[in-house]
């Protein structure tokens, strides 16, 4: 989850839309690796506006929980699980 | 400097399916520059390649380095220590560079890693475009600083084609006409004189066409 200051409200001019067009980049790399696009956005909220970083942090940790466990825990579990533990088993 | 662009990741992960193990070699030179293959493009294609294979459930291990220059045999021999402990090196050099590494390393198999594009300039950040083709008989004295082989799509030698339409070139709308450029900027300098120097024809013996090009200067071997 990335904040930015307000779009045209930019200390630095353009730096949010800067910052906007590089999430967008990481945003496709994760499509592309399947791991799952939607594990990243950037927001726009003033330093004063609370309610709203609160309103899109509940947002955001909605959208990954129904995106659910990253394919990258779901692949370190399965190599867990292979490991052999040493226990006899028999 | 010489510009290039990332190949898809798709493409690279294809190219690295038989490899667990490879260094991934970066260059301080033109590649850093332009954004294509300095040490954070080292940094930022290590982890995207690393999140991939394990998620995919074929991990892969790299070694992370950015040598000062690909194309210079010095900094490829700093490689030489660890390079046969890898099964493969992943090089976002230029072309030169990853082709020097191959000559170096022979038996390690090299991929690349970027499309190498073309010698140009930063026009501004983030956007770079073409300027030179390296034809090995410079005449830009007298085309008023203007290159025809470059900026002509054509690389026509003595004027413009019949497709230059108000100052655009005809195989695009966003491209200058490289001869309306030369014109203008010779009639800004008052050397339209220049245009009859050219010579009627070009020899391209000193570009690509006369085969793989060198240089050996006797006073520096
Ligand atoms: S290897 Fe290529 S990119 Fe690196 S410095 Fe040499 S010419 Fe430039
Ligand atoms: S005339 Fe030849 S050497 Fe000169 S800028 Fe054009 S391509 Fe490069």
């Amino acid at each position: 989850m990335i904040m930015g200051c307000l779009e045209g409200n930019c200390h630095f001019v353009n730096g949010n839309f800067r910052a906007r067009a590089r999430v967008q980049r990481v945003h496709n790399i994760l499509e592309k690796i399947n791991i799952g696009a939607g594990r990243i956005r950037m927001f726009n909220l003033s330093a004063g506006e609370g309610a709203k970083f609160a309103a899109y942090a509940n947002e955001f940790v909605d959208q990954i929980q129904e995106l659910g466990p990253s394919p990258i825990n779901v692949a370190r579990k399965k190599e867990a699980k292979n490991v052999p533990t040493g226990e006899i088993t028999a | 400097m010489i510009t290039g662009t990332p190949k898809p990741i798709e493409e690279i992960l294809q190219m690295l399916e038989p490899y667990d193990n490879i260094v991934l070699a970066g260059c301080f030179g033109c590649v850093t520059v332009c954004r294509v293959g300095g040490e954070k493009e080292v940094e930022v294609l290590a982890s995207t390649l690393r999140l991939a294979r394990e998620a995919s459930g074929k991990k892969i291990t790299i070694k992370e380095v950015c040598l000062e220059r690909q194309c210079d045999p010095e900094y490829i021999e700093t490689m030489r220590p660890y390079v046969e402990d890898y099964q493969a090196v992943l090089s976002i050099a230029c072309g030169a560079g990853i082709q020097f590494l191959a000559e170096k390393f022979t038996t390690t198999p090299l991929l690349p890693g970027i499309n190498t594009g073309f010698l140009g300039v930063t026009e501004r950040q983030g956007e770079w475009a073409e300027r030179c083709q390296g034809c090995g008989d410079c005449v830009l004295h007298l085309t008023g600083g203007i290159c025809p082989v470059t900026r002509c799509a054509k690389s026509l030698f003595h004027g413009p084609c019949g497709g230059s339409a108000k100052g655009i070139c005809e195989v695009d709308k966003s491209v200058p006409c490289g001869w309306q450029l030369i014109i203008d900027r010779l009639k800004a300098l008052n050397q339209m004189d220049n245009y009859c120097k050219l010579k009627p024809y070009k020899g391209w013996n000193s570009s690509r066409d006369g085969g793989p090009r060198r240089i050996v200067r006797e006073d520096m071997i």
